[in-house]
């Protein structure tokens, strides 16, 4: 069943930008509207776009925030959403724990 | 269609061949019902003929316009991949975090969720720390929002499962006052654990919580969700949570439950999203019943009645419950794609949902 909400109405996910527009309702509780338009815009694409496989995954490899293909050695999972969430402005709960737990690296470098 | 008629279904999945005039007038009392039991708009004439047109597409799946999209996310989805067949499940034997890897990777939905296949608050206190290394380990490889889903499920707090005197017990003895007392109790209760497993998990990063089903033990189980979420709100406000109802109205169970100087009992999906918004949800999701004994025509028509009004009614993002007998979808354990398909589709473009 879930499978065909998802064809029928479905972002995407990590396909497109179903998971940038569902960050924007989690984290500001922002209407589908107004989340598509904030992602298109922070991806500097237009809105017909966020559920174009053809520009969508090239953009995602590019980015760095995880394409839904294996592409060994590219971004993924922890360190994707990093990014993502630096893409978006927004604070993930994950990505903020996984941040601080690197804290000891500060000045190592 | 042929001839005159339309091949859909009943409230029970049984395939019928329906004249088009006698759909129409089921879409027309469907909406009338909801419009009626809600004291809410029904739904206007070319909304009406625009329900009766998906219901007649000659296609066997339907599906949105491009750009008309929403966010899909779920109670456990990926969880059918290893669970039996009481859940609509495969039973493959693999373990939930790569049945959550495979269903993101795979069916492509926009967030994932993990959760214990019992599915309640009460039995997750019990192996916290098994679910707080699950949800640690996973969370790291999911490039999709990982939520932790869960029933408040207040029933497990009365006897003979939990420690409170049994209100259905205690109702028909006449013992009024002590069936709302057992209640209050137990919903103190159920909200601490709430609060107890949001909290832990928070610690191991959750992106979302989800109180799925909430409201199913009646009014002091959704007030009982409500105060989780305040609470969640302040000791956990990077975490997002979604509230799925269990019905379309709130049982009074209790009675006199007051929330925000609202009373819980009776309330329909566009008066609960308002309490949902108060106590700090991020998402709402309505459930709307279904009758076996109508037909699809008819239970969808109401549903997005009763969706449409919430929608106009909430300033969250509303994510409509589309499981087996909810929001139109027909009740039986495979759940046909053309029904599916056609409530995904209606309550998109007619009841302006911003998710499933």
């Amino acid at each position: 069943m879930p499978l065909a909400h998802i064809m029928a109405a479905g972002m995407g996910g990590i396909r497109t930008s179903g998971d940038l527009v569902a960050w924007m309702q989690m984290r500001r509780k922002m209407r589908i509207a107004e989340a598509k338009r904030y992602v298109a815009k922070n991806l500097g694409i237009d809105l017909i776009d966020l559920t174009n496989e053809e520009v969508m995954y090239q953009l995602r490899q590019d980015l760095g925030i995880g394409v839904v293909t294996g592409v060994p050695g590219d971004p993924e999972g922890i360190v994707a959403k990093c990014r993502i969430a630096q893409l978006l402005g927004i604070s993930i709960n994950s990505v903020d724990r996984f941040v601080s737990s690197l804290s000891f690296l500060k000045g190592s470098q | 269609m042929k001839g005159d008629k339309i091949l859909t279904r009943m409230g029970d999945g049984e395939r019928v061949w329906m004249a088009i005039e006698q759909a129409r007038e089921d879409v027309a009392l469907g909406s009338q019902d909801a419009g009626k039991k809600g004291n809410i708009a029904e739904l206007c004439a070319e909304d009406q003929e625009r329900l009766l047109a998906i219901l007649a597409e000659p296609g066997r799946i339907v599906s949105v316009s491009p750009g008309e999209e929403v966010v899909v996310t779920d109670d456990g989805a990926a969880l059918i991949l290893c669970s039996g067949s009481t859940d609509g499940g495969s039973g493959l034997a693999i373990d939930r975090q790569p049945a959550i890897l495979a269903y993101e990777r795979t069916f492509a939905p926009d967030t994932v969720s993990t959760g214990i296949h019992d599915y309640s608050f009460k039995p997750v206190k019990a192996i916290m720390s098994n679910e707080r290394q699950a949800y640690a380990s996973t969370v790291l490889l999911t490039t999709a929002p990982l939520f932790y889903g869960s029933q408040p499920n207040l029933g497990l707090y009365f006897q003979p499962d939990g420690p409170h005197p049994n209100p259905a017990e205690l109702l028909p003895k006449g013992d009024v006052q002590g069936a709302r007392q057992s209640q209050e109790e137990a919903a103190a209760h159920l909200t601490r654990d709430m609060v107890f497993v949001g909290e832990s998990l928070y610690e191991m990063g959750c992106e979302g919580l989800n109180f799925d089903t909430a409201g199913s033990a009646g009014d002091a189980d959704f007030y009982a969700a409500l105060m989780a979420i305040e609470q969640l709100k302040m000791s956990a406000p990077n975490m997002a949570i979604e509230v799925g109802m269990a019905g379309e109205f709130v049982l009074g169970m209790h009675g006199q439950i007051v929330y925000r100087g609202e009373r819980l009992a009776g309330m329909f999906p566009h008066q609960q999203v308002k309490m949902a918004e108060a106590a700090g949800a991020d998402i709402f999701g309505p459930a709307v019943n279904v009758n076996t004994s109508r037909s699809f025509a008819w239970n969808l028509a109401r549903a997005v009645t009763f969706v449409k009004a919430t929608v106009e009614a909430a300033g969250i993002p509303v994510h409509a419950n589309v499981g087996m007998g909810v929001c139109g979808v027909p009740m039986c354990v495979e759940t046909p794609i053309d029904c599916v398909t056609r409530t995904t589709k209606a309550l998109v473009q007619i009841g302006k949902i911003d998710g499933l």
